[in-house]
């Protein structure tokens, strides 16, 4: 499979972190996580303790972190299932990393509302910054993934770094955010164009008079 | 009990039934992959569409649909066959047409229902999908490409093996089976993987390549290396047997067997004993059958009644049946078949019997394993206790701490424990309404008469249950128990016998034996090695034989090819040397046998399930001492047949012993 993740050799992983331990913060929140299921019932757990796995990996690599396998058998082992279990449900997930990313992990989503907005420009964007499809740079800065639809077709095209969504881009918005990233700044989450959540461009287009105060529009139906 | 009508044939169910089920009983096949009967229901491969009333107007899943009252099913409508040839076209579009060098291709489900209910032709013109191929181990060789994702093979490792190392990992499209970071399954019940597979994704890795369904002759037989008495079904070609499959039945095996079961059977051609051996100048050399009767009747008119007879793990009973008659007119009853030394009393066969039956196992609520790695001695009995558990069984065990698939508690290794058991056990087990004692061999020797009296203390003798269970190894144990192959003082008794034949036995410190030794038997193995004179006889699978379980039940395999060379089936063998001794057995067929024994011993006269009386011998109740370890140490080489077997050696080597093999490029 040509896009499979890229699984690092396994000596080398398991070399690395095989001494993965929680840390006494993450302990606490792993603990907070378990007691919130029944007991006999900790398999729930798999999907919260793989994400905190996850981002303890992340601080420790300051990248958005990945899963070795030697941390999957961890997670296993502290909620008592096979590690075949766990492993299965990190590979079903796709914001789990099975490989390392770099600092800024860009998912760009190509699926058809996006790709009619322009999420080609997008591509385009990321490309001309050096960014390879299923690749990190080489300055270890933004690894980007082509993916399915990530729920903010209202602001297409958008792509989703790290925690965060970057909306309503086109190639110079795109390159700036790069940009900005790059020069170590955050830039600001969510509509690039300034619109608030995926309220309408340019002001609301129906029910003008809501806008401002309650109106009761009953009187005017005919 | 939901009354329904499939295809207006009105059918009864029980509550709880599937819709699957209901047409099945209305005599409507249903095709499917991912349903098992013995497995959980998984409804992911779709191809059981129906068309249900009332319901929804689009086909159902009927596998994982509940039969209800009133439903009106339909199987040939229209849409139901619009629904399968869809399903099918689906599952086609990735699996690869390369039938004529899949060694599935003649009793495939995938192809059978293809030309069942396909369409017959692809509207695909795209690229298939390609899976790269699973390391499984030694035993199951993987064309992951054919995988059609029915998860049989996950779900029977979780809830059957008790392995959870093989998984689906990714999804949609991308969707592949694998073993954990595609390491060997170490599972001792791999090979039925292959049988569950519905198409040709996991194959029999020793199979390879060798024969088509077809071309093989199918002979029902009972499976010897262990004492459970698996029914099976040896496939031969020619002269050789290629396959070994389980056959159900659901008092013994259900579907299962275990890998030495499958996979010893490429022994039986190797290693084999053809012709008579007589030891001439301390080498073994080859002679005619005549001359090697006339040397043991040279010595026999030497030893007098000072003869002896040892029953090896893998004879039938027919055999010892034989070898006793023969030995009685010699004038001696020195029989043995415990061949380690083993000295338990054998005066009530019902303590020393697998007495709550491998299916009542399952129905048990509380159980106690007395030194005995359930897993390696009986595998089958294994599952059976994982299904006990399912229904709510506490395990708890005495011996060294060793995986057996699912959660015990190991109360320590003493057998004093016996006598005083932790309160928290002996409360379940006064509560439990079917308390189960386990005794396996390695408690046999100091703990039989404690475990007797826990019989007597926990009552696991009551109306309708019988909790008291021992764990026999050996495929003729019971059946020799039966004939009289046990001394009270063991083996010990035998060693000073002038002459002693030794029927299959490879187990025996021959060390000991300072008389003449005469080996009766099919493999060149420890006991031919140490033997004066080599008679060859014939292997489980080259005689019909009668063989009791460790539960009392008797069954009888039949003949499914001949033996090598000058071999003969073993009871034609004692037949033959007793005429030339001078006592001429009173039978010269194998029915004349089999009649002659009936009249003997009323336990043989008919197959099926014995009962013992329970008078249990009374014995010393005290108990102590460690169980020293089990007496399997290595799974996989447990007799002369897998220790021949390059599979076996493979499996025991790799599996136990932790070598890796490189696998051949392709």
């Amino acid at each position: 499979m040509a896009d499979a993740p890229n699984i690092p050799d396994e000596a080398e992983v398991r070399a690395r972190w095989g001494g993965f331990k929680w840390t006494p913060e993450n302990e606490r929140r792993a603990a907070e996580i378990i007691a919130r299921f029944p007991k006999g019932r900790e398999q729930s757990a798999s999907l919260p303790l793989l994400d905190l796995a996850q981002r303890q990996v992340g601080a420790e690599t300051r990248t958005q972190g990945w899963l070795p396998v030697p941390v999957i058998e961890y997670v296993a082992a502290q909620i008592g299932v096979a590690y075949i279990r766990v492993y299965e449900v990190a590979t079903f997930y796709t914001m789990y990393n099975l490989a390392p990313v770099g600092r800024y992990h860009v998912q760009v989503c190509g699926t058809t509302p996006c790709m009619l907005r322009g999420s080609d420009e997008v591509i385009a964007a990321c490309k001309n910054k050096g960014l390879v499809k299923g690749k990190t740079t080489p300055d270890g800065l933004f690894t980007l993934t082509e993916v399915e639809c990530l729920g903010a077709c209202a602001n297409a095209p958008m792509v989703q770094i790290n925690d965060d969504n970057y909306e309503d881009l086109d190639y110079d918005r795109t390159t700036a955010v790069l940009e900005a990233l790059a020069r170590g700044e955050t830039p600001h989450a969510g509509s690039q164009i300034g619109r608030r959540a995926s309220c309408p461009e340019g002001g609301p287009t129906t029910l003008r008079e809501m806008a401002d105060a309650n109106h009761d529009y009953r009187g005017e139906w005919a | 009990m939901p009354k329904l009508k499939v295809d207006g044939i009105e059918v009864e169910v029980p509550q709880g039934a599937t819709v699957m089920q209901a047409c099945n009983a209305a005599g409507k096949e249903i095709p499917h992959f991912c349903y098992h009967e013995r497995l959980s229901i998984a409804g992911n491969c779709r191809m059981c569409l129906v068309e249900v009333k009332p319901g929804p107007p689009k086909p159902q899943a009927s596998c994982a649909l509940p039969a209800a009252d009133n439903q009106e099913v339909f199987t040939t409508s229209p849409m139901v066959k619009h629904a399968r040839e869809g399903v099918m076209e689906f599952l086609l579009i990735n699996h690869p047409l390369d039938c004529p060098i899949c060694d599935q291709g003649g009793h495939c489900d995938l192809q059978d229902i293809a030309v069942a209910y396909g369409k017959g032709h692809s509207r695909f013109d795209e690229n298939k999908r390609a899976v790269t191929d699973k390391y499984m181990g030694p035993i199951v060789k993987t064309t992951m490409n054919r995988c059609i994702q029915c998860t049989r093979c996950v779900r029977f490792a979780e809830e059957v093996a008790g392995v959870e190392e093989i998984g689906a990992i990714f999804r949609g499209e991308d969707m592949q089976i694998t073993s954990y970071l595609e390491s060997a399954v170490k599972s001792e019940l791999s090979g039925n993987t292959v049988d569950l597979c519905p198409v040709g994704a996991l194959t029999s890795k020793p199979y390879q390549f060798e024969a088509r369904p077809w071309e093989l002759r199918r002979t029902p037989a009972i499976d010897v290396s262990d004492a459970v008495g698996t029914n099976v079904r040896l496939d031969a070609r020619g002269r050789q047997v290629l396959q070994c499959h389980p056959v159900i039945n659901d008092d013994v095996n259900e579907e299962w067997a275990t890998d030495k079961t499958r996979y010893m059977i490429d022994g039986l051609v190797r290693r084999r004993l053809d012709r008579p051996f007589v030891r001439r100048e301390g080498k073994l050399q080859p002679v005619s059958w005549p001359e090697a009767f006339d040397v043991i009747a040279d010595m026999a008119a030497q030893a007098g009644g000072s003869v002896a007879a040892v029953a090896g793990d893998l004879v039938d009973c027919e055999t010892m049946y034989a070898a006793k008659l023969m030995l009685g007119s010699m004038g001696s009853s020195l029989l043995e078949g415990r061949q380690t030394g083993l000295d338990y009393d054998t005066s009530s066969l019902a303590a020393v019997n697998f007495n709550t039956t491998i299916a009542g196992l399952e129905r048990a609520d509380a159980i106690l394993l007395v030194g005995s790695n359930l897993r390696w001695e009986a595998p089958l009995l294994n599952t059976r206790v994982r299904k006990a558990i399912k229904r709510g069984a506490k395990v708890f065990a005495i011996g060294p701490e060793v995986d057996l698939t699912y959660r015990v508690e190991w109360l320590g290794d003493d057998l004093s424990l016996l006598g005083s058991l932790p309160s928290h056990v002996a409360d379940l087990f006064e509560r439990a309404e079917r308390p189960t004692v386990i005794v396996g061999a390695a408690a046999l020797k100091g703990g039989h008469g404690a475990a007797l009296a826990l019989a007597k203390r926990f009552n696991l003798v009551r109306e309708g249950w019988n909790g008291f269970n021992v764990v026999h190894m050996a495929a003729s144990r019971m059946g020799g128990l039966i004939l009289g192959y046990a001394r009270p003082g063991g083996i010990a008794d035998l060693h000073y016998a002038r002459l002693t034949f030794f029927l299959g036995a490879d187990e025996v410190d021959f060390s000991r034996f300072t008389g003449f030794k005469v080996y009766v038997g099919h493999h060149g193995d420890r006991g031919a090695a140490a033997a004066d004179v080599v008679l060859p006889g014939a292997s489980y699978a080259e005689k019909s034989g009668t063989y009791v379980n460790l539960e009392g039940r008797v069954q009888r395999g039949e003949r499914a090819v001949f033996p090598p060379g000058d071999a003969r089936e073993d009871w034609s063998i004692f037949r033959a040397l007793s005429e030339r001794l001078g006592h001429t057995l009173p039978f010269d067929s194998l029915p004349g046998l089999r009649e002659h024994m009936g009249q003997n011993v009323p336990q043989f006269a008919k197959l099926g399930l014995l009962s013992f009386d329970w008078t249990p011998p009374s014995l010393s109740e005290s108990a102590s001492g460690a169980v020293g370890r089990y007496p399997i140490q290595d799974f996989y080489l447990t007799n002369a047949i897998c220790r021949a077997s390059p599979t076996m050696q493979r499996c025991s080597a790799e599996l136990i012993h932790g070598e890796s093999f490189a696998e051949a490029a392709e």
